[in-house]
């Protein structure tokens, strides 16, 4: 037995719910504006937040395109891009620069993205000062206020430590001059991508219930003191072994066979794309 | 390279998914909906609790699709409901009214109206009975006839289903407050998302839908010193509860009866100070309040255990703080949330070892 979903699974008073939702974060942005999340197909911690913004603003003639750690192909991108595809019937692309609405986990393509273009992000953990306060309740007020020296004093203690700030992926930022925030766990790498980004970022988180926005052309900047500035991940000079690309995210394979560690750009669409432009004897691709 | 096979998407979904068919149909058995409904009453009520969803049927089609595999029968009900829009509140109900199975109270041995054991496990020794192995039919089908005619033997005594209540007893002794009903509009947390302090319609509605294991868990752990509540089961009761909407588009007040749920509900009494300013030592009771779909005693005692524990919210006991004991029961969150550490993590992994060789570096 077949069953026909409506479109975008959810039912459309939700859709309105959460795009008000969405409407009330970009006004402030960086703010993480509280909604009721909805139980989704797929389960949550897999990008149901991102999946709820996407399948709240999607219409018939937008084009999708879902990443999962920089790929197209990752197995839980696909799952995401099977189930708005059947609930849809919309195009999906992986194209970076055809999509109108690209959802990630965990990166920002490296190619740039532009006016128009909406980049989902999904969320696994909302709040930046959750390691130095685990009520809700008291981060709510220390946004309020402003009260951000937890987020220093931790970054402080690091570089006390170890001689260096320790975070990973999920740096923190400050938003506008006013919110920290959580840029969702992106490389240091991706973080400056945020900054006068010329698409709209959505944040959406689906289990902590919370959806912030970097609407474009805010200021974003990552959290650093001025003696030990902010710096990203370096890869020691390595090149993608397919592209050549030294100016990418890249990952690490290792290869158990012959005891050897190639490195592969992290984003499988730019990679092949830089690929094909050099087939083509194109030195540079053309992104317009 | 193992790489290469992480990437393999679409077709190795695909598969996987393909194998997933095999293995539920490879046994040539199948399992009826009516079978379920017939013989796994008390998972189709768990399930049924846990997604917040009053569907028998579904339930049972979940079970059946999911294999029995609790959490996933729970998730896939729960987004089901997620399509389904809200178009009705159901008028307040009364306890009073429910239509009792089985009633008992651990406080007071006699109590108006009695004690009603109902259908239980409780007094059975658990032997596995290896009779059920092979049933007979003909003998179960004979057992049913003289089972049905000793009933409606005894049908022929009127009796009453409709029961007052326990704590009306120590109410009228003085010995637990008397409140007046709270009216307010009940916070939804189906619409709204919990915000902190949560009032206690919140916290009810978040307790109820909880996992079973884990509100019973929690419940157990402020019984073991790890909280600071210890009840009494005033009452437990479980039965049918008429469920009645009023249309907004009606002039008059109209009411329509919708059908009934079965509710197990419970009313713990927990020992505190007195409020008396005579005699600090003067011990009031409160009711620690729990309630779930279908018959589910553990966790509805649990739940009132856990209710009573966030009345009295203490920075010492984790069941005494909200955010710890509401963010943490439900199963769609907390076993999506595990189970997505499955997910690849490459990227925040290299990010993570960079930091590590510069460390070790010394740079």
């Amino acid at each position: 037995m077949t069953r026909l979903h409506h479109f975008a699974f959810f039912d459309e008073g939700s859709k309105k719910e959460i795009r008000r939702t969405i409407l009330k974060a970009i006004s402030i942005p960086g703010y993480q504006v509280p909604f009721s999340s909805r139980e989704m197909p797929i389960a949550r911690g897999w990008g149901t937040g991102g999946l709820q913004v996407t399948l709240s603003i999607i219409g018939k003639d937008d084009v999708l395109k879902v990443i999962d750690q920089g790929s197209d192909e990752s197995v839980n991108a696909v799952n995401i891009k099977k189930l708005v595809e059947k609930t849809t019937g919309i195009a999906i692309t992986e194209g970076t620069a055809e999509a109108t609405i690209i959802q990630s986990r965990h990166r920002i393509p490296e190619q740039p993205l532009t006016e128009g273009q909406v980049l989902v992000l999904q969320v696994p953990a909302p709040e930046p000062l959750r390691s130095v306060e685990k009520s809700e309740r008291q981060t709510k007020i220390l946004h309020a206020e402003e009260e951000y020296s937890g987020a220093w004093l931790q970054l402080f203690e690091q570089i006390m430590k170890y001689g260096q700030t320790k975070t990973g992926a999920d740096h923190p930022v400050y938003v506008a001059d006013r919110y920290v925030m959580a840029p969702s766990p992106i490389p240091r790498f991706d973080n400056h991508k945020m900054n006068h980004s010329e698409a709209l970022i959505l944040l959406g988180a689906g289990r902590e219930k919370k959806i912030y926005a970097v609407p474009p052309y805010t200021d974003v900047r990552s959290l650093a003191f001025e003696d030990y500035p902010f710096t990203v991940e370096s890869f020691a000079e390595q090149a993608c072994h397919l592209c050549g690309s030294t100016d990418t995210f890249l990952d690490e394979i290792i290869d158990a066979d012959k005891d050897k560690v190639y490195y592969q750009c992290n984003d499988s669409h730019h990679c092949l794309a830089q690929v094909n432009g050099a087939i083509q004897g194109k030195g540079d691709i053309s992104y317009a | 390279m193992g790489y290469v096979a992480v990437k393999g998407g679409t077709e190795a979904i695909e598969a996987s998914i393909e194998r997933l068919r095999y293995n539920r149909l490879k046994g040539e058995r199948h399992i009826e909906i009516e079978t379920i409904l017939a013989t796994m009453k008390g998972l189709v009520d768990q399930v049924m609790s846990e997604a917040s969803l009053y569907a028998p049927m579904l339930a049972a089609l979940a079970i059946k699709q999911s294999e029995g595999n609790m959490e996933e029968a729970v998730f896939t009900l729960r987004a089901h409901r997620s399509t389904l829009p809200r178009l009705y509140y159901s008028e307040a109900i009364q306890t009073e009214d429910m239509r009792i199975s089985r009633r008992i109270s651990s406080s007071f041995k006699d109590i108006p109206g009695g004690q009603i054991l109902g259908a239980t496990t409780d007094y059975t020794h658990r032997l596995l009975d290896f009779d059920l192995l092979i049933e007979n039919q003909q003998e179960e089908k004979q057992w049913l006839q003289h089972y049905k005619e000793k009933i409606d033997q005894l049908r022929e005594q009127p009796s009453s289903q409709i029961f007052p209540k326990v704590v009306e007893y120590l109410r009228k002794n003085g010995l637990v407050q008397t409140y007046v009903d709270d009216n307010r509009e009940p916070f939804d947390v189906t619409k709204k998302s919990l915000q902190f302090p949560a009032n206690r319609s919140a916290r009810l509605q978040t307790l109820t839908r909880g996992q079973t294991g884990a509100v019973t868990s929690l419940g157990y752990a402020s019984m073991r010193g790890y909280g600071q509540v210890h009840p009494n089961v005033g009452e437990l009761r479980v039965g049918m509860m008429p469920i009645h909407i009023s249309s907004p588009h009606e002039c008059e007040e109209e009411h329509y009866y919708i059908g009934a749920i079965e509710v197990t509900e419970v009313e713990s009494f927990v020992p505190v100070k007195g409020a008396s300013e005579e005699s600090e030592e003067a011990l009031d009771f409160e009711i620690g309040y729990g309630m779930c779909y279908g018959q589910n005693e553990t966790k509805a005692i649990a739940m009132s255990i856990l209710d009573q524990c966030l009345q009295h919210p203490s920075p010492d006991f984790p069941t005494h703080d909200e955010e710890f004991v509401l963010l943490h029961i439900d199963s769609v969150e907390s076993t999506g949330f595990i189970s997505h550490l499955k997910l690849p993590h490459y990227v925040t992994f290299q990010s993570k070892l960079d930091r590590a060789r510069k460390g070790q570096k010394g740079e």
